[in-house]
């Protein structure tokens, strides 16, 4: 907690060089327990609840308990992240449901071609970027 | 790429690695200015055959301020003025910035907005625009006059992936976190090299560079937190930001620049969420308890500050100032009045348009601090039927927000004055040392868009620099074993003496990192205008920080780590420790409250524009071991008001 990892559904991500959510955690906060192969976050008060551990758990084995210190229990916010949008399913304290869908890229992942198309550097000298080759760039 | 399996799991571990690298371009930090920097280098660095090395303490899909994701880009013109961005940004920062590095990133700051969107990223459109792009004319939906919303969950990944590509991936070294800079020993003032270590293998890095670019963020955790326990990781600001930007550049003997600036964003309490789109795009109000918008009711006081007070949009400190009062007075809580402005909205739409609406409510949160919608569900709040309450929160130190701490750096030849620039647009004082985001002081308001186009403004710069410089040859005496000896201290210290009680975790010898930081966050927070004194320290209460920081600086010496995580936590206490100290020897200083709101002087309680409009930078002398503090004049390139 906050991020939390469901002892059932993580499977430490067998087979694979390196576990997901140990890859991309900002903080280095997940852990893999090489004797259980379980994943867990070694220091959840220093847990942004940023759900980049949630997002790219290919077992959806990590969920968000709400820091207790300051929220109530028996809520949960809960996302299935996709190629193109992403699923929300906020859960009330009450019982209450709300779902909510966003896109989240307009281009396939790992399409970009990030010089396609575009000029030539011009003069190392001035203040043009390379993708402004050829601009007047105003000045005050 | 370096590999991410974990292969050192204990201080037990063998000598480490000492990886050796020269590279011509160095980018310390994996987040939006080094993306940026990675993009606009690599074609300039194929064209004159240069080595591009970066270096991230995460995974770049998902390091630095936007990890989370963003609701909205804060910077783009879109054909409006670069002066009146600058207009605003002086107004927001009570009028001591500079203009010519403002005015320098809105004049580039589209060009990457356009970038992101060509790369993928969903930028909201007015009806009738759908799927037209920005650059081919496209009506952005405005939350502000000069934010634009995007459905940003994905907005880093987007822009890591076009960054990774530029680079290569043989070119990025992620998890491995620069801890110390080194200048050369022949030529003076001149950047050498930086160490740092692996936080998956027992690896010392040392790499030698002509120039690197510092972008590591800004500083969380100096202060004593509202939220002690598990909600600490709730910091408005990324939790991971330690000061690394400021602090290894200071040590250096780089200039820093309004360090005495700060910034306590007032937000949704605990969860610390986006307030933004509640006041610009829904027009919300924000109450006391008796209903009042003290915005209205303490209007006066804004004209204790002009003219930055009564400006159409008053500086953010002078509205935390306001709210300030009211709490202080006990009149809280303090609502953001949610259902009134839904119900006002909802009166001229029909039953689609207001699911459509809360759901932009929702996506605010959802894209950017997931965390307030965890509060939002665990405590019933339905925007719709009630408010959420507001509070500013600890402070936090950056350059990029609506904050202008950092670092002083050589403007853009063509708009700085003489006594502004010095050949290399972001370069610091120190030779080949350049900075940008979070790093670049007295220039706020740059937001994720404005620090890319940052970015690639001083990878630029880097290059002109390294072909002017393309014979320098490092001169450095110590070895990759001393270095690896210096960084890995904190192992030793913990093998020494782990046996000796029963509880490594307490124990005479050491201290762990963990409880240091707790005590700088404690001494910050009491004596440097931290919340549980609302904001308020004096000289006398700074010179008493001033002691015990210095205990905390000889006991820093004694941290000991138990594993590498441990070890990152050590080294990212010793840039939080030298971040705070600067923050208040400026902000002792600065005889005056610039800031009100942020933080207050008791005694020096008045903005004093006579004697002190002007910078205050500061250099720490190595070989004295002094800090030597400066005002240096302020000018303005472009007047305040038209």
């Amino acid at each position: 907690m906050p991020s939390c990892v469901n002892v059932d559904k993580c499977d430490g991500c067998k087979g694979k060089d390196k576990t997901a959510c140990q890859y991309i955690c900002p903080n280095d906060l997940m852990k893999l327990d090489r004797n259980l192969m379980k994943a867990w976050n070694q220091e959840p008060e220093a847990c942004w609840e940023c759900y980049s551990c949630v997002k790219i758990c290919p077992q959806s084995a990590i969920e968000v308990r709400a820091y207790a210190d300051i929220v109530p229990l028996g809520g949960s916010v809960v996302p299935l992240r996709g190629s193109d949008s992403i699923m929300w399913t906020v859960k009330f304290r009450n019982g209450k449901l709300k779902r909510f869908k966003f896109p989240i890229r307009t281009t396939a992942e790992g399409s970009i071609k990030p010089y396609e198309g575009m000029p030539e550097p011009g003069d190392v000298k001035d203040q043009l970027l390379f993708t402004e080759t050829g601009k007047t760039l105003p000045k005050l | 790429m370096s590999l991410e399996r974990e292969s050192c799991t204990s201080s037990y571990c063998e000598d480490p690695q000492i990886v050796e690298m020269d590279t011509d371009i160095l980018l310390i930090g994996g987040g939006m200015a080094n993306c940026g920097a990675a993009f606009e280098v690599m074609p300039w660095a194929k064209k004159f055959g240069l080595k591009v090395t970066l270096v991230d303490k995460a995974a770049m899909d998902r390091s630095g301020a936007v990890a989370q994701g963003l609701s909205a880009i804060n910077t783009y013109m879109g054909g409006q003025d670069p002066a009146d961005y600058v207009r605003m940004v002086k107004n927001d920062l009570m009028g001591i910035v500079r203009d010519d590095l403002i005015y320098d990133v809105g004049r580039h700051v589209d060009d990457s907005v356009h970038m992101f969107e060509k790369w993928g990223l969903p930028v909201w459109k007015q009806a009738g625009d759908e799927g037209k792009p920005l650059d081919k004319g496209g009506k952005c939906v405005r939350s502000g006059k000069w934010q634009i919303m995007i459905n940003g969950e994905s907005y880093k990944v987007i822009v890591a992936e076009a960054a990774k590509k530029a680079l290569g991936e043989e070119n990025i070294f992620e998890r491995v976190f620069i801890v110390k800079l080194i200048l050369d020993e022949k030529e003076d003032n001149r950047i050498a090299a930086a160490v740092g270590f692996s936080t998956r293998e027992n690896k010392i890095y040392y790499i030698r560079a002509n120039a690197m670019l510092l972008a590591a963020g800004g500083a969380v955790n100096i202060f004593r937190p509202r939220s002690v326990a598990e909600g600490m990781g709730r910091a408005w600001y990324p939790v991971w930001n330690a000061g690394s930007t400021y602090t290894m550049a200071a040590q250096v003997g780089a200039e820093l620049t309004m360090m005495e600036n700060r910034f306590v964003p007032a937000r949704f309490k605990d969860g610390y969420g986006p307030v933004g789109a509640w006041f610009l795009l829904f027009k919300a109000k924000a109450t006391n308890a008796k209903g009042e918008d003290y915005m209205t009711t303490n209007g006066e006081m804004l004209k204790d500050y002009p003219p930055y007070g009564l400006a159409a949009v008053p500086a953010t400190c002078l509205r935390n100032h306001l709210m300030l009062k009211e709490m202080k007075e006990g009149r809280g809580p303090i609502y953001m009045d949610t259902a009134t402005a839904m119900k006002n909205l909802s009166a001229t739409m029909d039953e689609k348009q207001v699911k459509h609406l809360e759901a932009e409510a929702w996506e605010d949160f959802l894209d950017m601090c997931v965390g307030q919608a965890g509060l939002w569900a665990g405590m019933n709040i339905q925007p719709e039927v009630i408010g959420s309450e507001l509070m500013p929160t600890e402070p936090y130190m950056l350059g990029s927000h609506s904050g202008c701490c950092g670092i002083w750096v050589s403007g853009p030849e063509d708009i700085a004055p003489a006594e502004w620039q010095w050949g290399y647009n972001r370069m610091t004082t120190v030779k080949g040392l350049f900075t940008a985001g979070d790093g670049v002081g007295a220039s706020g308001h740059k937001f994720s868009s404005g620090s890319h186009a940052e970015g690639r403004i001083a990878a630029k710069a880097m290059v002109k620099f390294v072909l002017d410089n393309k014979g320098f040859k490092q001169t450095i005496s110590k070895s990759g074993k001393e270095f690896a000896a210096e960084i890995q201290k904190p192992f030793r210290t913990f093998e020494q003496f782990k046996n000796v009680t029963t509880d490594d975790y307490v124990n005479p010898n050491y201290i762990r990192p963990k409880m240091l930081m707790y005590r700088l966050n404690k001494i910050m927070d009491e004596y440097v205008a931290g919340t549980s004194t609302y904001y308020i320290t004096s000289g006398k209460l700074m010179n008493r920080a001033l002691e015990l920081l210095t205990w905390l600086k000889e006991d820093s010496d004694k941290m000991a780590a138990k594993d590498l995580h441990e070890l990152m936590r050590c080294w990212e206490n010793y840039h939080r420790i030298w971040t705070a100290e600067a923050h208040l020897r400026h902000i002792l200083f600065r005889e005056e409250t610039r800031y009100p709101g942020f933080f207050y002087r008791s005694d020096f309680p008045k903005l004093d524009e006579t004697n002190w409009k002007c910078f205050v930078n500061s250099k720490y002398n190595p070989k004295t071991n002094e800090w030597e503090m400066k005002k240096v004049p302020h000018k303005d390139l472009v007047p305040l008001t038209k």
